[in-house]
């Protein structure tokens, strides 16, 4: 199958919460918010082997939810990254040797000013946020994530989409000698967003969670996160932002239109034959819990879907 | 293949320590299992992990069970026979598990969303057509049922199990989101348990066609050993 490696997230390496938040408060006092937008970044290849680099100063955010947060080790050893396998500890095991530096994301499509950014620029283009969002996965299981990032919409506004501009395209990085080559999907990964989804100042272009840099398995070095839509419209490891006219096919459409349609918003009302979405185990607790319109966003994303039937439009 | 040469019949191993012993085995997924669950080990979801464990298991001891009469024929060995009861009930023991697990963990006796999701999730339908079949067969597993139902009936009844088998292996298949290389794994050893059987049956019938100089009592030995008792 795969290259297998030890799971080598060495138990040291996961910062208990409690500490990790006594950090937080020791960073915040440190810097007195009063450096914000320099990001700082100690950017060294990220291995799974090495200790996970801190990002700070980090603004607070309104979308915050209250909600318990996921723990850390669950959040880095659950995952749905099927490039590095389909279990979900796949992911954890074999990401590790995926190079996350040198890393560009090209931006290009109908745009003003099509362009590459190196990672570094990444982290610079605006001050980093800690957004603690609800992440719903189509397999009715959910977590509480504290992400690191800005709204994708800084970025996309550098760039000077064109009026005919309509969609947003994502592809993921696809390195055949160090992932899956059966070819489970369509590679590379591709997702899709509306371009005023993409625009939507809850949609993030993530690079960190618990205030360090992504681990691999969450897709680093930089991803995005649409925390209103079920978890794999969250393209990983992004290297091409494209801005187009017609909608995009992704990859999971792509393997089942009937399955997984281009809006794939979160509904506890539109069933799916594999799954119940009426309800989600939030990983860590017993029972289920019913699972909100929208993931729980419905006040700040319902506007975009006005008039639209959302049973067709799945 | 193997036409008329005579059985070979390996000597007769112990088979009450054996026995002992492969009820052990038997019990050591579910050991691991419970060690994993003491030792918080079964990962961020310990319920799926239950699930999926529970539910593999199931599926390989029907397997094994249908390994049995193959294995018997092409080795010789006919005491392999008296393993075969013992593997199907681990098989409904799992199941069971794997049921329960469903039932209690994972509905947590929610009846109403029981009921829908045998009913809309074809392969919770298809898992539960599996297991209700598994239930008079692990009834009827026993010398019991085997005299008074009659050699024929139950034999008839217990054939069943293939049907099981392919209703496991759809289960799993329609449940995996896309990579279907377990489902499509443990659907190729089925198939070639099934198909032994069915070339095996094809053989006989070709000869039973010719067999008309054959003598009779010989024919009738052969016919009643495709499908043992
Ligand atoms: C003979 C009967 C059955 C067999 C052989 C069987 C086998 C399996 C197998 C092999 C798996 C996948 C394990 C994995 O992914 O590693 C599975 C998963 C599962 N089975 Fe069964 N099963 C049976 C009956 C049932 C029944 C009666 C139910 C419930 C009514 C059920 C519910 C499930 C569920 C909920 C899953 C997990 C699905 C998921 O992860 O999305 N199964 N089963």
């Amino acid at each position: 199958m795969l290259i297998r490696r030890p799971a080598d997230i060495a138990p040291s390496e996961i910062t208990p919460r409690a500490l990790f938040e006594d950090r937080r408060r020791f960073l915040q006092t440190l810097s007195g918010g009063a450096v914000a937008g320099a990001a700082l970044w100690a950017g060294f290849p990220s291995t799974a082997r090495a200790a996970p680099q801190k990002l700070a100063p980090l603004t607070p955010s309104p979308f915050n939810v209250k909600e318990d947060k996921t723990p850390y080790k669950a959040v880095t050893t659950y995952n749905n990254f099927y490039e590095f396998g389909t279990d979900k500890e796949d992911p954890a095991a074999n990401a590790g040797v995926m190079a996350t530096r040198p890393w560009t994301v090209k931006v290009e499509g109908l745009v003003g000013k099509p362009r590459s950014f190196d990672i570094d620029e990444i982290l610079k283009l605006a001050p980093l946020e800690e957004r603690i969002y609800r992440l719903r996965c189509v397999e009715a299981w959910s977590m509480v994530i504290p992400w690191v990032g800005f709204p994708l919409a800084a970025l996309l506004k550098q760039v000077e989409p064109q009026g005919s501009a309509k969609y947003v395209e994502f592809i993921s990085h696809y390195d055949p000698k160090i992932m899956l080559r059966r070819p489970v999907l369509d590679w590379p990964y591709r997702e899709g967003l509306r371009l005023d989804e993409a625009m939507h100042p809850l949609t993030l272009l993530t690079v960190g969670l618990y205030g360090e840099v992504l681990p691999n398995q969450n897709g680093a070095p930089v991803r995005i996160v649409v925390p209103w839509k079920y978890g794999f419209k969250s393209a990983k490891s992004i290297v091409t932002i494209r801005l187009v006219e017609r909608e995009p096919v992704s990859s999971w459409t792509q393997a089942n239109a009937a399955e997984y349609g281009f809006y794939s918003n979160v509904n506890p009302n539109v069933d799916h034959p594999r799954w119940t979405q009426s309800k989600e185990r939030r990983i860590g607790e017993f029972s289920k819990r019913p699972t909100l319109m929208f993931n729980g966003y419905a006040d700040q994303v319902a506007r975009l879907y006005q008039g639209m039937d959302l049973q067709k439009y799945y | 293949m193997m036409k008329d040469s005579p059985p070979r019949r390996p000597a007769m191993p112990p088979i009450g320590p054996i026995k002992v012993a492969l009820f052990l085995v038997c019990l050591l997924p579910l050991a691991h299992l419970v060690q994993a669950g003491l030792t918080d080990a079964l990962g961020a979801n310990p319920i799926e992990a239950i699930t999926h464990a529970t539910g593999d298991w199931t599926l390989r001891f029907l397997l094994i069970t249908l390994a049995v009469t193959p294995l018997r024929r092409l080795t010789g060995a006919h005491w392999l026979l008296r393993l075969r009861r013992m593997l199907g009930l681990f098989a409904f023991f799992y199941a069971s598990l794997h049921f329960t697990t469903y039932i209690w963990l994972d509905q947590f006796f929610d009846l109403q969303g029981i009921a829908k999701d045998v009913l809309k999730r074809p392969f919770i339908t298809v898992g539960f057509a599996a297991f209700v079949l598994l239930i008079p067969l692990a009834a009827t597993s026993n010398s019991f049922a085997i005299r008074r139902l009659g050699g024929r009936k139950w034999q008839s009844l217990h054939r069943s199990v293939y049907a099981i088998a392919i209703l496991g292996v759809t289960h799993y298949w329609w449940l995996v989101k896309k990579d279907i290389s377990e489902p499509l794994l443990y659907g190729s050893i089925l198939a070639g348990l099934l198909g032994i059987r069915a070339w095996w049956r094809e053989v006989e019938r070709r000869k039973q066609l010719a067999g008309e100089y054959m003598p009779k009592a010989k024919l009738g030995r052969k016919v009643i050993q495709i499908v043992p008792k």
